[in-house]
């Protein structure tokens, strides 16, 4: 796992930084003094200056360069190669038919893009200008932020934004260290906004921030000046300072430093140790400390959080996918029409008198013109012609209709959290629809499907358990000392076993307390008013660990002068000093803390997962500790274990020497650091263990059993310990009782070798499910075992090891047929391989990762969909998402309804748009044949340009907006339903073949029915026949527009067919575009328009309108369109109803009352459904004629069941069927915590 | 009380659009509402259809070729290009009363009036009778634009391929040719004959067009298209307004004038006739046909049998489809509502 982080990390800093002529280290002069000599020789190298440059453009380049980059999405530059063409050649069309759609969507975007960058510009020049309080010759002087050089020391004062990256020297505070939010950079905003940081914020949009290794992220951290300068915090002691600093080179993690002081002192160098608890980070805010001095060391561009700028990747959705597939097809279908069609000209042309007939002479020049240039000519002019079956406007609609679509997501009331008052929010609108095609769910434990609101539960000493009676939520209580021994009175030895075990849980964490808490302007110490302190810290454990303390008798009181104090049960206080903190990684999964109590004893205090502390402790009542530990965790408890270590003064001596030799290389300093924990945190002594818990969300169990039943996988991917995932997974009904769990563990692997392992797993699995097929209703389908496997984080990356691929294969074949995996005791990065892998596989499933911290984020930035929690560990899942949520439970509706919606929305719109243009374009292709090849338009050039922009654009915005084809009720309440539209079923080929081929048939039908009309007849006017004076004929633009009127009917009612949620606005719409269609054409052709040059129009639709056999036969060509996909539709329907269709069905009896019941009951047997059935008995056996009355709706459905296939309810039986639905209850029942 | 401040200004307005809950109708396309649907749109087809088709058949046509290929027609002679004018005549009997009014058609195949570059040979300014476009014709016009550097006026080749033949009508009666009137007005659209087209204001009409040539291939120049006439001159002659507006399809008819005048006005008496036709169009050349037509029309127009077997067909198939329909749905759909 180790070379996997390096691996990326080596990635990513190649990635970003580019990895040319790297120094290792870099030397920064403090003040810029020179050192003394003798030093080595230095050579000043160059650092660039503190500017941040975020901005895209600048004012010169804007054009140019907005413009190079629009045109490189393909479209834009297909639109421009048209109008090109269309300048250049004598074309069919004029060019502004093109031309003006692509200048007003370039130049919306331009001025969109436009307006982003100045606001941007204007961000930076805040920041880059904001004043900065520079040291210089022993005072203060006020300089542009931009101007600050490395080596500069800065004063920074409380509330304000370090301007770039710094070490701290000293602090206003005795003990040298300083508070930091580092609220802009992980994105949490509560707290107060000072003048710079908005800028900050403004830039760290785009900040992406990849966590490899921190569980999470604290909200305000201590940062430690470096002891020697500590002392020195006046402007005129700062300025004494003579000190050099090396460091690496500026690299893009976060949360990694390495670097050296050397203080010249009495010109003997000291060299003191440098790390990123020395160092602020641009962006962070100075909180809780007056001032302090720091030095600049990385400026501008090369500070951390600059070489964290990087956009995320941009995610495409699988019907974006299928809409490219589909533009290409219609590319090919465009370019073969213009080839044919000059091909056939050509032909055509051969016999001379067709060639240029004596009514039809060429001009001179087009006589001398080249043959190829003239069907090079003619080529481009039939592309040109027929260009309107790829419009402009598609795209437009496309973007439009996911920015206006995401705003229902956040308008969504259901998904408003009061409890934290955020509601859902959409970062990126392009996947909108991707939320009805997930296939595989990858959930985070803790913060995700549990409320990562822990609370203390029990600690176990020695074998006693301990219960704090006084349940509070997450305060600190005043007096409530007292406790519930369960077990047996402790003897006298096992008191100070007591004792010691309370103390160490007192000092070793890295709980701060804050201590001032500013209300109604009074600062309330912590003596004076407890209920308003609070302790802090990166991890809710610890917390909810020191709480526990307190109120066992404990109370951490604070960190002073490094030493911690305690208020013991007889209200003492104790002193300890804090002399090291191991602190805690994810790789150990422990920390430590050595401290000297009042008597100078040495204690070294470690706290961690089971798994590594048992193996150090050397004794201790283990298998008492551990049995309780078991038990804890089969209940779902977070559990900790505690031991501790007496050091003698001579092994003190030798840690703070390993310690310090390991802190101060500069050179794997990781490495260094973890070899010696590793020999440090040995001989442990274990004192006992704690047990916290963390709740489940609410109905994180009904959301996860949603999902299961619309055939989503879940998987839920945690750092926990086996036991309490899989507790967890049980109590949110990943795992149902029947679940056999297939474990894949180090467990098994230490018995019998990975490979055998794999097997055995793969061939239990695929006998049950050999002989199925994998789109047949799995869960429906009898009693067949469901699987669940679980597999933890070390044996995954044995999986995963690049070497064995054949086991990766097995690997997901075993995953394929488990309805649930848990994969515990994962890395984060291990989170995002498996997301990979998944993605990866064959099926190029769509993946969505959910999370709530920090270490999900590599998930969330690799899966297809990433969502957010907006949960307690900081916002960086929310940032890195795609959507976030404020709870769990509220995916059950993003995916069920609003992705169900938008994928039926966004197909329909797709297909509906190829159709249109087809239905479009190809009549314009058929009257090439009758009209010798000439490039002849059959529509006028306004409907050319207006019909893709206004009309037939509003309608089908308009449906992709507000389509409901079932009520979302019942999407919520039957998420089999969801079944329905996975795997992009409505955008397969067979589909989009079905929709152009309509197409297709509706332009024939068009094209052939005026074409008969026409043909060698009198098609007249009758209008004035009465007086019997005139019978006018009808000429090619009337043959046009009489086409083009029908189209625009049929397409417009093609649609209002498939619509089936008609409100107010879509009749508006939909009537309303026809009207606008008719008016325009009355007004178009009504006028002699001054500024065009033909007058082809005048008159001809009203002339048109004037002839009663018009009239008869666009309502004849209308029908004759439309009737064989009606006809489809119903027998369709009767035939093969979809379970989509089936639901209508049965709303439509049920006359919409459906939905108002609960999803059980109600399918089963809403009584008002009941008297619509004579005979069902319902209403007769039911005396509560509310809800679910069981009798009854057995025999419902025994009565639907005789005919299952062409029931209306099929689908709802599936709920009758009581062992395929969980009882309820079974939560309680299993061995989950209480909900 | 901050927070809950901020919590409402959070929360999303819960209006029904919002909350994506406006009332709405929800139909659907179920077997119960189509079928009866289908039958009656099916039925009012049928009907129609019949009723279209009753009143085509009862439109009288009788068309005549006469573009004189083969020996023995009587306009072979002209068909020749050569020997200009020609005239020939044709002899015809009409069986039966055709019943006024009469319209007089003549009809061209082959002929594509829609082609590209020929369909926008025009200078719509120049037939408004802006006298700017008389010196310098639009480019569309090209390339009859100018001859010999005078510009052609009209311009354009729709203008210069104007059909130029002309007819004349007469019944035998007892031995005598009886001239049967033609009333060539009012066969162009109003809005082109008054409006669209103009001529300019100069008067006399011809001093306008000083400094101009004819069309090339035009016999006469435009203001004296109809020497009868002097209203009927210039860009307002009624047949070119119709050969103006440009057919859709290559095969076409074009209405050369009415027959409406007495004692014709009932209509054509039964009887032979004669049609002595100025044969000055050239067809041949590109292979087409040339025809004239008489016909009457009625409430639909002129005779057009697709319409009506359009709408017979498709009525059938409407009500075929529900009965198919019908018997699917009792199949499949009635033990269930049981």
């Amino acid at each position: 796992m180790g070379t996997h982080v390096s691996t990326l990390r080596t990635l990513i800093t190649r990635y970003c930084v580019g990895e040319e002529n790297w120094v290792d280290s870099r030397t920064i002069y403090i003040g810029h003094k020179e050192p003394p000599p003798g030093a080595e020789a230095f050579i000043q190298q160059r650092f660039p200056d503190n500017r941040i440059v975020s901005s895209k453009y600048t004012f010169w380049n804007f054009v140019p360069k907005n413009m190079f980059e629009q045109f490189r999405r393909v479209a834009n530059f297909y639109f421009l190669i048209i109008f090109l063409v269309q300048l250049m050649i004598d074309t069919p069309t004029s060019p502004i038919t093109s031309g003006l759609p692509l200048f007003f969507v370039i130049t919306v975007t331009a001025i969109k893009q436009g307006y982003e960058d100045w606001l941007r510009h204007k961000a930076d020049n805040s920041v880059n200008q904001c004043p900065v309080h520079v040291v210089q010759h022993g005072k203060v002087v006020r300089k542009q932020s931009r101007k600050l050089r490395v080596g500069d020391v800065v004063l920074m004062k409380e509330d304000e934004t370090f301007p770039c990256d710094l070490i701290l020297l000293s602090s206003s505070r005795d003990d040298g260290t300083c508070f930091v939010t580092t609220a802009s950079l992980d994105g949490e905003s509560s707290h107060k906004v000072c003048v710079h940081s908005v800028c900050a914020r403004c830039v760290c949009v785009c900040v992406c921030v990849w966590l490899a290794s921190f569980e999470s992220l604290s909200l305000l951290q201590t940062y430690y000046a470096v002891e020697d300068t500590r002392a020195y915090n006046t402007e005129k002691e700062v300025d004494c300072i003579h000190a050099t600093i090396e460091c690496e080179q500026p690299q893009p993690d976060l949360y990694k430093f390495v670097g050296r002081i050397n203080i010249y002192m009495d010109s003997e160098p000291v060299a003191r140790p440098l790390g990123s608890e020395n160092l602020l980070l641009r962006g962070a805010t100075l909180k809780n400390t007056e001032y302090i001095y720091a030095v600049a060391i990385y400026t501008g561009m090369e500070t951390k959080m600059a070489l964290n700028y990087q956009s995320k990747t941009q995610k495409r959705s699988a019907v974006e996918k299928s809409m490219n597939a589909f533009l290409v097809v219609y590319l090919c279908i465009l370019i073969c029409k213009a080839f044919v069609n000059t091909l056939l000209k050509y032909v055509w042309q051969a016999s001379p008198d067709r060639d240029e007939p004596w009514y039809n002479n060429r001009t001179d020049t087009e006589r001398q013109r080249h043959i190829v240039v003239r069907v090079f000519t003619d080529f481009l002019a039939f592309m040109v012609l027929f260009n309107y079956i790829i419009p402009v406007s598609m795209y437009v609609t496309v973007e439009m209709q996911k920015f206006l679509g995401s705003y229902f997501i956040m308008w969504d009331d259901e998904m408003f959290d009061e409890e934290l008052g955020e509601r859902a929010v959409v970062n990126t609108s392009d996947l909108n629809e991707e939320l009805g095609q997930v296939e595989y769910v990858f959930t985070d434990k803790t913060g995700t499907l549990t409320e990562n609101n822990m609370e203390f539960i029990e600690c176990c000493v020695d074998g006693h358990v301990y219960v704090p009676h006084a349940i509070c939520n997450g305060q600190v209580l005043p007096g409530a000392i007292g406790m519930d021994m369960i077990d047996t009175s402790p003897g006298p030895g096992a008191r100070e076993h007591e004792e010691l075990f309370f103390r160490a849980l007192c000092l070793c964490h890295t709980v701060q307390v804050k201590e001032e808490e500013t209300v109604d302007g009074i600062k309330h110490g912590i003596h004076q008013g407890k209920s308003t302190s609070f302790y802090i810290s990166s991890s809710p454990d610890e917390v909810a660990l020191v709480e526990g303390m307190t109120r066992l008798g404990f109370t951490y009181l604070r960190l002073k002068d490094s030493h911690m104090e305690i208020l013991n049960r007889e209200d003492e206080i104790e002193r300890f000093q804090l002399l090291e903190v191991l602190t805690f990684d994810s790789v150990r999964r422990r920390m430590s803390v050595i401290v000297r109590d009042s008597s100078g004893e040495l204690y070294l205090f470690c706290k961690g997962a089971d798994s590594s502390i048992f193996p150090r402790v050397v004794s201790g009542k283990v298998d008492e500790v551990r049995a309780r530990v078991e038990h804890n965790a089969v209940e779902g408890l977070r559990t900790l274990c505690v031991a501790y270590r007496h050091l003698s003064p001579e092994q003190y001596e030798e840690v703070c020497h390993m310690l310090n030799g390991a802190k101060l290389a500069l050179q794997d300093r990781d490495k260094r650091l973890a070899e010696a924990y590793d020999v440090i945190e040995k001989d442990l002594i274990l004192l006992g263990a704690t047990a916290v818990e963390d709740r489940l969300q609410e109905k994180a169990a009904d959301t996860i059993e949603s999902l299961h039943k619309a055939g989503m996988k879940v998987w839920v991917l945690t750092g926990d310990k086996m036991e309490t995932a899989a507790a967890t997974c049980y109590a949110s009904k990943l795992f149902h009782r029947n679940t056999q769990i297939l474990e894949l563990t180090t467990k098994r692997t230490e018995e019998q070798s990975l490979h055998d392992v794999l097997f055995d797993l793969s061939r239990t699995v695929l006998r049950q499910h050999g002989g199925m097929t994998r789109d047949s209703f799995s869960g429906l389908s009898g009693d067949c075992t469901d699987y669940g496997l679980i597999i933890d984080g070390a044996t995954l990356s044995a999986v995963m090891r690049p070497t064995q691929e054949d086991y990766k294969e097995i690997f997901l074949d075993i995953c394929r047929n488990c309805s649930a995996v848990l994969c515990c005791r994962m890395a984060p990065l291990q989170k995002a391989q498996i997301v990979k892998l998944i993605k990866a596989s064959e099926e190029h499933p769509i993946t969505l990762a959910v999370g709530d911290g920090a270490n999900d984020v590599s998930m969330i930035l690799e899966a297809h969909v990433g969502i957010g929690i907006m949960g307690k560990e900081g916002r960086q899942a929310v940032r890195n998402s795609d959507y976030a949520i404020p709870k769990f439970k509220h995916l059950k509706k993003m995916l069920l309804v609003h992705g169900h919606y938008y994928y039926i929305r966004i197909s329909e719109l797709v297909q509906y748009f190829f159709y249109k243009n087809v239905c479009f374009i190809f009549p314009q292709f058929i009257y090439q044949f009758f009209c010798g090849f000439s490039q002849q338009p059959l529509y006028d050039t306004a409907y050319l340009t207006l019909y893709n922009i206004s009309f037939t654009s509003l309608p089908i915005l308009l449906y992709s907006l507000i389509e409901q084809h079932i009520n979302m009720d019942i999407l919520r309440k039957d998420p089999s339903l969801y079944r329905d539209i996975a795997k992009n079923s409505l955008l397969r080929w067979p589909i989009f073949i079905y929709w152009t081929l309509l197409g297709v048939y509706d332009a024939l039908v068009m094209f052939f029915g005026a074409y008969f009309l026409f043909n060698n007849t009198t098609f007249t006017s009758n209008g004035q026949l009465m007086t019997a004076n005139t019978q006018m004929m009808f000429g090619n633009w009337t043959f046009g527009t009489l086409i083009f009127t029908v189209l625009v009917f049929t397409v417009t009612f093609k649609l209002a067919l498939d619509t089936h949620y008609w409100t107010w606005i879509n009749h508006f719409v939909i009537w309303g575009s026809l009207v606008f269609f008719v008016v325009f054409s009355l007004l178009w052709g009504g006028i002699i328009w001054p500024f065009l040059n033909y007058q082809r129009m005048y008159y001809v639709f009203m002339q048109m309108l004037s002839s009663g056999p018009a009239w008869l036969s666009i309502i004849l060509l209308i029908a004759a369109s439309l009737l064989p996909d009606v006809l489809k539709k119903v027998i369709c329907r009767t035939l093969w109803p979809t379970t989509t269709e089936r639901i209508q069905n049965a709303d439509k009896v049920y006359e919409g009352q459906l939905s108002e019941f609960t999803p059980l009951a109600s399918l089963h047997a809403p009584s008002k459904a009941g008297s619509h059935r004579r005979g069902s008995g319902s209403r007769r056996n039911a005396p509560n004629p509310r809800r679910s009355e069981p009798f009854s709706k057995k025999t419902m459905f025994t009565r639907w069941q005789r005919a299952p296939d062409y029931s209306t309810f099929a689908p709802l039986l599936r709920f009758a069927d009581g062992s395929r639905w969980p009882k309820q209850g079974r939560g309680e029942a299993g061995p989950g915590t209480s909900v | 009380m901050a927070k809950q401040a901020q919590d409402f200004a959070n929360r999303p307005d819960n209006t029904a659009f919002t909350q994506q809950r406006l009332p709405a109708w929800q139909p659907m396309l179920s077997a119960g509402i189509v079928i009866p649907g289908f039958v009656l749109i099916g039925l009012a087809f049928i009907g129609i259809g019949v009723a279209l088709l009753v009143t085509s058949q009862s439109i009288q046509v009788f068309e005549m070729d006469y573009t004189g290929v083969g020996n023995n027609h009587p306009c072979f002679h002209c068909s020749d290009p050569k020997p200009k004018p020609c005239v020939c005549k044709l002899n015809f009997t009409i069986d039966f009363f055709l019943k006024g009014p009469v319209f007089f058609y003549y009809g061209l195949s082959n002929y594509f009036q829609n082609y590209r570059k020929y369909s926008v040979s025009k200078d719509d300014d120049q037939l408004s009778g802006n006298l700017k476009n008389f010196e310098s014709p639009s480019d569309t016009c090209s390339p009859y634009q100018r001859d010999n550097n005078k510009p052609i006026v009209p311009c354009g080749s729709i203008a210069n391929s104007m059909f130029n033949d002309t007819f004349k009508l007469y019944q035998n009666v007892n031995a005598t040719m009886k001239p049967v009137p033609f009333d060539g007005k009012g066969i162009a659209w109003w809005t082109d004959y008054n409006i669209k087209y103009r001529n300019p204001d100069t008067t006399p009409l011809r001093n306008a067009f000083n400094n101009t040539v004819k069309p090339i291939f035009w016999p006469v120049p435009a203001y004296e298209l109809d020497p009868k006439d002097p209203a009927n001159n210039g860009f307002i002659n009624q047949n070119f307004l119709v050969w103006m507006r440009t057919a859709a399809l290559p095969d076409f008819r074009k209405l050369y004038a009415r027959i409406n005048d007495p004692p014709y006005a009932e209509g054509l008496p039964a009887g032979s006739y004669m049609l002595e036709i100025q044969y000055n169009y050239p067809v041949l050349a590109f292979g087409g046909t040339k025809k004239v037509v008489f016909s009457n029309v009625s409430w639909m127009g002129g005779k057009n049998d697709f319409l009506g077997i359009a709408y017979l067909v498709i009525g059938t198939l409407c009500v075929l489809m529900s009965i198919v329909m019908l018997i699917v749905y009792a199949k499949f759909k009635f033990p269930e509502e049981d």
